[in-house]
């Protein structure tokens, strides 16, 4: 759409806005004022611009005097700009073909004492608005097509909820988890506070939900290797790996396993049990399908002085004939029109905190470790026994919390949330297992602020007996005689110190971003906040958007959190997405950056200068210069202001139409 | 020598977001301030360039003031960040060239319209004295109108 | 060709280091090419005529006048105005003329402190009698007249109507040549036309230009006394205030293949009304620093902020009217 070559043709109409304008500067003489600007066709004054009759006589004029700007001096344009641009569109002009005047807020309102002076003021400001107006230029609003699709990156409790929210409004939804089953941390947790209730049976029914859903389509094994595109139309590139068993021949009957000749530690315990090179991660694995490890697998790793592999028991075994060792890798690309980050933390590592002595003794093992202990399909079945011989009944177990939280010379200030809460829980579930044991809980301060965590906490000191100390262990010392850890403590509150020995220290290890959610933050171009985690796009009012158009985050690769807000956010995160599939379109604003190629040298400031990525130099005709993406422009214009030729413009607010009104005001 | 009644032209750039609405909540307020300053306004606060603020110098205004949203507040994330270094370097120039204190940048957050108010009073003030000291150059030495 | 139908060519130098007659000079063997189809009426510094023979040409009797180097001194704007008279074409030559050039910066001074130190107070004047130059002077041989010192160096379109210019300090011997084709060519040109040099800034045809990283983020200027760059990488990214993305191109970035940062010398581009101006604008882009420390740190090293944006375009563009003469 170009803007017409012809003569602007300006219409001024100038609002008493009742008493507000007119009590104050003479609109009859600023009318005439207004008339006797260059290229104004016609200057009217009336009460009420934004009424019918107001608005009507602006849509006659427009017809009659052919006009092809329209100028309104009146109230704020944040107030009216949208009715008086939905005007000039039923008029059948371009909406940016207006300018309007603050004669109101900006004048009349605050310069009451000065007529004559708020007089003079209204003329400079008309003039300005005309002169812009005069070079005001027919300007679109692209509508861009979206795919109703969207792309769930993390198959934890947050993504799944995400996936699910979407499925269930009709969205066509991708889940890419990158181990071999969804279920995330959640699924390695005993019991959850501050209900108590069992992990995995609140969790395996949502992953049975996503695994039977029709509208989602499950990528286990799977990551995200590229990504193109923007809001609306993503093209993302997803690399499946290969799990050397077929999915749809494998019914999960563990013969292979049974007989696989080499072993790994596992995982899913955090390396406390043994697993075999085929494996499924914990028996409700959704998709429930064995995978070959090859980096252990004696097929993979084993070869004779011919070349041939010397195990292929796992084949021989199945009955199913699921077996497959020459599955390859697989790429393939979707098309989304949003994307939903949420690939969760993972704990801190207590090696850096050299003054606990993690790994130097296996009695002292992070809270991770211990809920796998305490979990019935962990490596002890659930009873409370001490690593690494699971001989010995711990009688007495020093929680150290703020383990990589809260710790500036680990370089994490922040605190991580939960820990408070699932300490108080194992506390609890360790005293109903061991009620002769004795539970210390080395604290610096207790957070439980959720809805019923508070309660919790008290359940833990009154009913359970679990000792609540106020202090910052500065170290723990093995025995050398009897090879137990010694936690030194001093009680803030009592000013005592001990020296507690313990059969059993547990590290109440802090939340830090998951390794895959920085490979996935940089794909997508989102930022990360100081503390690691994503940038959400404003602290307060917008925590599940980033600043990238069309991608969300939630869960834990936002902050740290527990369930129900990890919840709560996959479900904002999901009907923000909604937002723009539901809508099936996404518009580009007017007031865009455009490039003059032909004066465009490729210097690259502007690149330097977009928050939003949408600048890019790319080579045409030999040339390097700027292309800006109009779908990811915001229209800030920074890119205009930077740009050292001039070659870059900010539509609506171009040099050649910002220094005209600027000079007009200050030589008026 | 500048006459007693001078009246200073201050040209303030004004942000959509933060710093245009203070100025319309200052009206919505009725808080009264001098009539000497005329806004301008842009999208974003990184938008003015150092070329505006000197052809708004050069052609006859006395001052004049960028404002923006407070940093961190931005609502296109960095844009006054950029503002800021593009200010802090016009005013190097504007001080070596005597013209330092022409040029002012200040945040006003969308509910400070009495602080904007308030600001403008004692801009004009100060602009008014600075004309009328001895130091401030008469036009044959090329000073200010 | 006939001393008739040769193109007349006048060339002069004002307030001139002489650079730019050199340029001519440094057109090698192209000049003879030149001197062909030309005939020189008047060049004070290389033959002998004089003013009165300007004098005495018909108005329009010169085809193209060239004119380097910046107004300071009356008699300077006494013969330009007479070489406008006498010439159908005047170009302004090299940046002193386009601009106003280095010596412009001694708009930031008023005349007297300048008049004042150059002559009373610099460290290696004596000068004991106070004596300070004057317009005229009584001699025992009669009242002599020197030129005025102008209050400011004013770049040649101050003074009088100039049809084209040809930028650098000096302009380089391909942008001369290419402007002398140009103006022989006979080729109709828009009034203002800058001759020889690119459309685009000097990025577009610097060989350093495709080193640039994806995004330039300067946590820290830096001065070229300080390092050696890396002749392989961009100097902007490499923290030197290099002038480039802002500065006209055509000079095929003679001062970056030496590993020195472009100074700005064949000026702004043609939608740019103040040089410095968009300098600054585009420094300031790339700073990584988000608050007045973090910007005074990045800014540290660079001592002459105005000196390096403004070295040659100060009597030009939007601050001539503004500068408020210091005093030394």
């Amino acid at each position: 759409m170009e803007t017409p070559s012809e003569q602007p043709r300006i219409g001024v109409y100038i609002c008493h806005c009742g008493t507000n304008i007119a009590g104050v500067i003479n609109v009859d003489e600023l009318t005439k004022f207004a008339s006797g600007l260059p290229n104004v066709v016609i200057a009217k004054n009336y009460q009420f611009m934004c009424s019918k009759p107001g608005q009507e006589m602006i849509v006659e004029d427009i017809k009659q005097h052919k006009l092809n700007r329209v100028v309104v001096a009146a109230c704020s344009p944040r107030m009216h700009e949208p009715t008086f641009r939905r005007l000039l569109q039923s008029a059948g002009l371009n909406p940016y073909l207006l300018e309007m005047v603050n004669i109101r807020e900006h004048c009349t309102w605050v310069h009451e004492h000065e007529p004559d002076k708020a007089l003079e003021k209204a003329k400079a400001l008309i003039a300005a608005a005309v002169i812009r107006a005069s070079r005001l230029e027919v300007l679109e609003e692209k509508e861009l097509p979206v795919v109703k699709s969207a792309l769930v990156i993390g198959g934890g409790i947050a993504g799944l909820f995400a996936a699910l929210t979407l499925a269930n409004s009709g969205v066509k939804v991708y889940l890419v988890e990158s181990s071999p089953t969804i279920g995330g941390k959640m699924a390695m947790l005993d019991k959850t506070f501050p209900t108590l209730d069992c992990s995995k049976c609140i969790l395996t029914p949502i992953m049975n939900d996503v695994a039977n859903h029709p509208n989602i389509e499950l990528l286990t094994y799977a990551e995200v290797v590229d990504v193109q595109g923007s809001v609306g139309d993503f093209k993302i590139k997803v690399l499946l790996k290969p799990r050397y068993v077929d999915p749809t021949k494998c019914k999960a009957c563990g013969e292979c396993a049974k007989k696989c000749p080499a072993s790994a530690p596992n995982e899913f315990d955090i390396g406390l049990s043994k697993r075999k090179a085929i494996y499924i991660t914990f028996p409700q694995a959704v998709p429930t399908v064995y995978t070959i490890d090859p980096n252990v697998c004696l097929y993979f790793t084993k070869r004779d002085r011919m070349g041939r592999p010397l195990c292929g028991v796992c084949q021989k075994v199945c009955p199913a004939q699921a077996i497959d060792y020459n599955m390859q890798p697989k790429t393939v690309e979707i098309n989304v029109g949003a994307v939903i980050i949420a690939t969760g933390f993972e704990t801190f590592d207590p090696r850096l905190k050299k003054e606990y002595k993690y790994g130097v003794s296996p009695r002292i093992i992070t809270s991770l470790e211990f809920e796998r202990i305490l979990c019935a399909t962990g490596p002890t079945g659930g009873k409370v026994l001490c690593p690494p011989d699971w001989k010995e009944v711990p009688k007495r177990v020093v929680f150290i919390q703020c383990v990589g939280s809260r710790d500036l010379t680990v370089d994490v200030p922040y605190c991580s949330k939960v820990c408070c809460m699932y300490t108080a829980k194992q506390a609890i579930l360790y005293k109903e297992r061991v009620p002769d044991g004795e539970a210390y809980v080395i604290y610096i301060d207790v957070r439980a602020a959720g809805k019923g965590f508070e309660e919790f906490y008290r359940r833990a000191v009154e009913e359970f007996n679990v000792t609540y100390i106020k202090s910052r262990v500065g170290e723990v010392v093995i025995d050398p005689e009897t090879n137990k850890p010694i936690v030194r403590v001093e009680d803030a509150l009592t000013g005592y110190m001990m020296e507690l020995e313990a059969d059993l220290v547990v590290l109440a290890v802090g939340l830090r971003p998951s390794p895959s959610t920085l490979k996935i933050a940089e794909l997508f171009k989102v930022s990360r906040s100081p503390d690691g985690f994503l940038q959400e796009l404003h602290a307060k009012l917008y925590p599940v958007q980033t600043a990238v158009d069309g991608v969300f985050i939630c869960g834990c690769a936002q902050g740290p959190k527990d369930i129900p807000d990890s919840v709560a956010q996959a479900k904002a995160a999901a009907s923000a997405a909604l937002e723009i599939l539901a809508q099936g379109f996404v518009k580009t604003i007017g007031y865009v950056a455009s490039v003059d190629k032909d004066l465009c040298s490729g210097c690259g400031i502007c690149v330097s200068v977009c928050p939003y990525d949408a600048i890019a130099i790319k080579v045409e005709n030999g040339k390097r210069v700027a292309s800006v993406e109009d779908v990811k422009c915001k229209g800030c214009g920074s890119c205009a202001a930077a740009c050292p030729s001039g070659a870059m413009q900010q539509k609506h607010f171009k040099d050649s139409q910002l220094i005209p009104v600027v000079k007009t005001l200050a030589r008026m | 020598m500048s006459k007693p009644d001078f009246e200073p032209k201050i040209i303030v750039f004004a942000c959509n977001w933060c710093s245009y609405a203070a100025m319309d909540l200052a009206g919505t307020s009725r808080t009264q301030y001098p009539h000497n300053v005329r806004i301008v306004r842009v999208m974003c606060s990184s938008r003015v360039t150092p070329e505006m603020v000197l052809t708004a110098l050069a052609e006859g205004a006395d001052a004049v003031l960028i404002t923006g949203c407070h940093p961190g507040d931005c609502h296109y994330l960095v844009g006054n960040y950029k503002t800021l270094a593009r200010y802090m370097l016009l005013k190097k120039v504007l001080d070596d060239l005597g013209l330092g204190d022409r040029v002012k940048l200040e945040w006003f957050s969308a509910g400070e319209g009495e602080r904007f108010a308030q600001y403008v009073r004692s801009f004009v003030e100060e602009v008014k004295k600075g004309a009328l000291s001895p130091k401030s150059s008469t036009p044959e030495e090329g000073g200010s109108r | 060709m006939s001393p008739q139908t040769k193109v007349k060519v006048a060339f002069y130098w004002n307030a001139s280091c002489g650079g730019c007659e050199e340029a001519v000079v440094d057109l090698g063997e192209d000049l003879f090419k030149v001197l062909e189809v030309v005939d020189i009426v008047f060049w004070p510094v290389a033959l002998d005529f004089k003013l009165e023979d300007v004098e005495k040409l018909p108005d329009g009797g010169i085809d193209v006048a060239i004119i380097n180097g910046g107004i300071r001194f009356s008699e300077h704007e006494k013969v330009v105005k007479l070489l406008r008279k006498k010439s159908k074409i005047v170009v302004a030559y090299g940046s002193c003329a386009h601009l106003g050039g280095i010596p412009g910066l001694a708009n930031l001074w008023s005349k007297a402190s300048i008049m004042d130190y150059v002559y009373l107070k610099a460290p290696s004047v004596v000068n004991e009698s106070n004596v300070l130059p004057k317009e005229v002077v009584q001699t025992e041989v009669g009242e002599l007249e020197l030129p005025a010192f102008l209050d400011a160096l004013k770049p040649l379109n101050q003074v009088i109507d100039v049809d084209y210019y040809v930028p650098g300090c000096p302009p380089t011997p391909n942008v001369t040549f290419k402007a002398i084709q140009t103006l022989l060519s006979g080729k109709l040109l828009p009034k203002g036309v800058i001759l020889g040099a690119d459309t685009r800034a000097l990025c577009d045809t610097c060989p350093l230009n495709e080193t640039k990283p994806e995004k330039l983020a300067i946590k820290e200027f830096r001065r070229p006394h300080t390092f050696i760059p890396d002749p392989k990488k961009c100097l902007l990214a490499q923290g030197l205030l290099c002038l480039g993305p802002v500065t006209r191109g055509g000079c095929e970035a003679a001062c970056v293949k030496a590993n020195m940062p472009c100074t700005g010398c064949f000026g702004p581009l043609d939608n740019v009304v103040d040089f410095g101006a968009r300098a600054l604008s585009f420094i300031a882009s790339i700073i990584d620093q988000k608050d007045e420390e973090g910007i005074k740190k990045a800014l540290g090293p660079v001592v002459d902020l105005v000196g390096q944006v403004y070295k040659f375009s100060l009597p030009s563009g939007l601050l001539k009217d503004l500068v408020k003469r210091k005093e030394v």
